[in-house]
């Protein structure tokens, strides 16, 4: 890995911090200067805390030297997506609506990363409510690509992503509704994980779509990312659709499950559509795994196609009443302008949000609709149905899954200004979401510009052990993630 | 032409639970305002519901006391429309798949004479489902202050079949159903606190007629009175617009109960879409047999059934048991005093609790609970009077003293010198020779046959005795002695 501290893993700076070499509170100064140096061009953070931080980091370092540190993250700094609840932190989802918002109260994962000794840095930026592939629906700024700064990051957790690639924390959380944990870390070259629907609890995540929503860590390397989700995943009592499963040791799996595997190539995600470089880079690493001994079968996904239809009827349909709360009335924008309590309603929420959530609260409040009801949603959710079939059918004959995370590397700026140009960005990674699946989006190659390619692996409900495994095999043996941006 | 009315009523019943429907903090009232809140309740950024299950229990529990089907799994949807009480913007319901379905309410109508049974019928209910209460708008001068308090209490929703015929039906349902929430500790339906609210449905048709009218829905009908005299000026007010040629608008009215008029709220095109669907935040119920056993296990005897047995077992007059049945705690009591006094004595125990004990329970103005006369009072009152030791008049006396010291009849009795005479006694033969021997006018009159004259004798007796002479051995003795003069 990369020499500078702020680009190293956790799982080295953790064997850093164990050995004494180096303390948290170095550590911290360091993701800070670093941030504060890069930041500019990059602009991945909302709002960030030095002071804040760096208390984290002493207290960590006493945990240290009292003996009594807490494991592998103990002193680690994760930067956390800005619809993530910190206490006594902002809490903005990116929007006019949250813009002066703190969180009296910590998410369920925040309060595990504490638990773990995990220093919580920064809000980073997001599309509008997570809804958008490039982070140019933030209300606040655009994110930049840290591989090229006129390209975006993806999103919706592009703050997310881009923050890790420019070295500004160690890891990052996101949150992944259609693709923007896997779509963003393909495109700027670090690990993303979306658990299993249920695996991580989403107490304290604003919600987007909450049959959809999951929060997940991105990482440098899959073992990061074992070390990351087996601090955040679990049953909470305070998320009614957090499952009871036994979390297994994700960091020993990579280890004891060793393959070889049988991977499955659905069609559907290598037809028109796909740029050659991307399908070139994910044959190459599907040539790799077959290298190692593993089967590689194809497979059929075939309700794929209905997938972008599905969800933006499902998301919108959910969204549509999980963002009624942000209404002017107890936090969070109030018109001035109101006359009475409707028009408190309306100028409060025409002046808070920006137009692609207004897009998706008026398409989900129409597909709700008396007499669209079962045309729109419950036919969506039958279709929806269909595709999980889908997916459980393939894995009567695969353990895993593996497609390209993104039809094409990172695009430019401005280049999709047809909305429905941008939802095609997550014609991959919805049906995952949908199937309430965990996938993973792992680097695999760049393009002959040097933009990062992504591929992503796709494993069975709550059999993250197993997927880790698998992209372990392929990621502890390639290098593509060592690469750092220039910037 | 002769109209009937068609009537269903929707109530809602808040659910006693010591923390609210969806998060930990506690419900309750009387609060300051905005303390009983949390994140969920004021629906910030990122917050979950999470379903509380002793609502869940008192629900099956309603379901089962009123014969409801219990529903195998049941769902939350949610009611999207906006209001500044409903912090979400969205109300979590039970749409589709509520947790009760069918079952029915018994009534009593009013009978022919106060002391006389009515007729029972049988009021079916459609459903019973689970909601969230919304918060409350005070409305001041230039501002509206909206107190989230009773936002995100448990509230059931009790919806019957439109098969209510007259406001005095209507009338019986909500005291039926009332008692039967109290019967099982579901709700303490104080209709002042909002723990009880009812909407109306009302329609009206020709007699004979099959088809439904167009139904007008009252609200704000916030006492069983106000029920049954709402519901009456609504009958009469459709029969009138009929009547003139007109015709019903599907509307909603708010009904003032203090005027007795009603105005139009808002007509069927006003009416929201709520857009209902499944909320993703929560998971589908499943209510197994295990789960519905214990909940019967702790079902209570309900009112009818508890007069029904009264009157077979103790032999108890309607007018007793009409009254003693309709408040579990004052059946509790009678029962409990029974046991003690024995079954033969119920009818008096019964007259003791529903007359004198109501009538210093209200004269000074405490609750049955507060009251110093207990169970064993009573069983203890009665078997002195039944022993001959107490008289009535004395009784009287005994039991007020009772109700103000709490002290047992028999020590009221010593303490007072109340004990009857002793029965029988030469000393009662003495005062009655004494009053024959001096008032030789009234001796006369009776011999003549005034009957009314043997009174006058009487008075110098009761004298004589300080009052304790028991006045059925005073009558018996002085008619013995006369029939000798």
């Amino acid at each position: 890995m990369s020499s500078e501290i702020f680009n190293k893993s956790i799982a080295e700076l953790a064997a850093l911090l164990e050995a004494k070499a180096i303390t948290s509170v170095e550590l911290t100064r360091a993701v800070i200067a670093r941030t504060q140096a890069v930041e500019e061009k990059v602009k991945a953070f909302n709002s960030y805390d030095p002071a804040d931080a760096l208390a984290q980091a002493a207290a960590s370092d006493a945990r240290r030297a009292d003996g009594q540190a807490r494991g592998p993250l103990d002193g680690i700094p994760i930067g956390i997506k800005d619809v993530i609840a910190v206490t006594g932190q902002p809490l903005t989802a990116s929007s006019k609506m949250l813009a002066n918002f703190v969180s009296p109260y910590d998410a369920t994962v925040t309060q595990k990363l504490r638990q773990a000794g995990a220093v919580i840095w920064g809000r980073l930026n997001l599309d509008e409510f997570a809804m958008g592939s490039s982070t140019e629906n933030s209300a606040f700024h655009t994110t930049r690509n840290p591989y090229d700064l006129e390209r975006v990051p993806g999103g919706s957790s592009g703050g997310s992503a881009a923050a890790l690639a420019a070295g500004e924390a160690i890891a990052t959380l996101g949150s992944d509704t259609g693709g923007s944990i896997r779509q963003p870390a393909a495109l700027c070259n670090v690990v993303g994980l979306k658990p299993t629907y249920g695996l991580v609890s989403r107490f304290g995540l604003i919600a987007f779509a909450s049959s959809l929503d999951q929060i997940g860590p991105f990482t440098r390397t899959v073992e990061d990312a074992a070390i990351a989700l087996q601090a955040i995943a679990g049953h909470d009592e305070r998320d009614s659709t957090s499952f009871k499963v036994e979390i297994p040791d994700y960091r020993a799996a990579l280890k004891t499950k060793k393959g070889p595997w049988r991977l499955g190539i659905p069609k559907e995600y290598f037809g028109e559509g796909l740029d050659p470089e991307v399908a070139a880079a994910v044959q190459k690493a599907v040539d790799y795994y077959r290298s190692l001994g593993c089967e590689i079968k194809p497979v059929s996904l075939p309700h794929t196609e209905y997938g972008v239809g599905v969800y933006y009827i499902i998301a919108t349909a959910e969204c549509s009443s999980n963002l009624a709360r942000y209404d002017g009335i107890r936090y969070g924008h109030r018109s001035t302008e109101a006359k009475d309590v409707v028009d408190l309603y309306f100028k409060s929420r025409a002046e808070g949000f920006g137009p692609e959530v207004k897009r998706r609260i008026i398409l989900g409040t129409y597909v709700l609709s008396s007499g669209y009801y079962d045309a729109y949603y419950l036919r969506a959710q039958k279709v929806r149905t269909l595709i999980r079939q889908d997916f459980l059918n393939a894995y009567k004959e695969v353990d895993a899954i593996i497609t390209p995370t993104t039809p094409t590397p990172a695009f430019k700026r401005g280049a999709k200004a047809d909305p429905l140009a941008m939802y095609l960005c997550d014609v991959y990674t919805i049906g995952v979401n949908l199937a309430g699946l965990p996938g993973i989006s792992i680097p695999c190659g760049f393009s002959s510009g040097g933009l990062p390619i992504g591929m992503q692996l796709i494993g069975q409900p709550f059999q993250e052990a197993d997927l880790l495994a698998i992209a372990h095999a392929y990621d502890s043996k390639h290098d593509w993630s060592r690469k750092t941006p220039n910037l | 032409m002769k109209y009937e009315a068609v009537i269903g009523l929707e109530v809602h019943v808040q659910i006693k639970t010591r923390s609210k429907m969806f998060t930990r903090v506690a419900a309750g009232y009387g609060h300051p305002a905005n303390t009983l809140a949390d994140p969920v309740v004021l629906a910030l950024p990122g917050v979950l519901p999470v379903m509380n299950k002793a609502a869940l229990d008192a629900i099956i529990k309603a379901g089962l006391l009123l014969g409801c089907d219990i529903a195998p799994v049941c769902k939350w949807d949610r009611k999207n429309y906006f209001y500044p009480d409903s912090p979400k913007n969205y109300q979590i319901s039970q749409y589709d798949q509520p947790i009760c379905l069918n079952g029915s309410v018994e009534i009593e109508l009013p009978g022919s004479a106060r002391n006389i049974q009515g007729e029972h019928k049988s009021i079916a209910l459609t459903r019973i489902h689970l909601e969230e209460d919304v918060g409350k708008l005070n409305h001041e001068a230039f501002d509206s202050l909206v107190d989230y308090n009773r936002a995100g209490t448990p509230l059931m929703e009790i919806v019957s079949e439109p098969v209510i015929k007259s406001a005095d039906e209507a009338y019986a349902y909500l005291t039926s159903l009332r008692a039967t929430m109290i019967y099982g500790g579901i709700s303490d339906c104080d209709m002042e606190k909002g723990q009880l609210r009812c909407d109306a449905n009302i329609s009206i048709r020709p007699v004979g007629e099959t088809k439904l009218g167009t139904k007008v829905e009252l609200k704000n009908l916030n006492s069983i009175a106000f029920v049954r005299d709402g519901i009456s000026h609504e009958i009469k007010r459709q029969i009138a617009v009929v009547e003139n040629g007109g015709t019903i608008v599907q509307e909603t009215r708010d009904y003032d109960g203090q005027a007795g008029t009603s105005q139009s709220l808002r007509t069927k095109e006003m009416a929201h879409d709520y857009r209902y669907f499944p909320d993703p935040d929560l998971m589908p119920v499943k209510v197994d047999e295990a789960w519905k056993a214990r909940i019967q296990a702790e079902c209570p005897e309900l009112p009818f059934a508890k007069q029904t047995r009264f009157q077979a077992e103790y032999a108890l007059p309607y007018t007793l048991t009409s009254v003693l049945v309709w408040d579990k705690a004052l059946a509790d009591y009678f029962e409990k005093a029974v046991a003690l006094a024995g079954a033969d004595k119920a009818q008096a125990v019964g007259n003791w609790i529903v007359n004198d004990l109501q009538r210093e329970l209200g004269a000074a103005k405490i609750g049955l609970a507060d009251s110093k006369v207990r169970p064993a009072h009573i069983a203890e009152l009665v078997k002195l009077i039944d022993a001959g030791t107490l008289l009535s008049n004395a009784a009287k006396e005994v039991f007020i003293d009772m109700a103000a010291t709490g002290e047992s009849a028999a020590a009221i009795v010593a303490r007072k010198d109340l004990a009857a005479a002793p029965t029988d006694t030469v000393e009662l033969e003495g005062w009655c020779r004494d009053a024959i021997a001096a008032n030789a006018k009234s001796v006369a009159e009776f011999k003549a046959g005034k009957e009314s004259a043997i009174n006058g004798l009487k008075g110098p007796i009761m004298k004589a005795s300080k009052g304790k002479a028991n006045p059925k051995l005073v009558d018996e003795t002085l008619r013995r002695l006369l029939a000798e003069v």
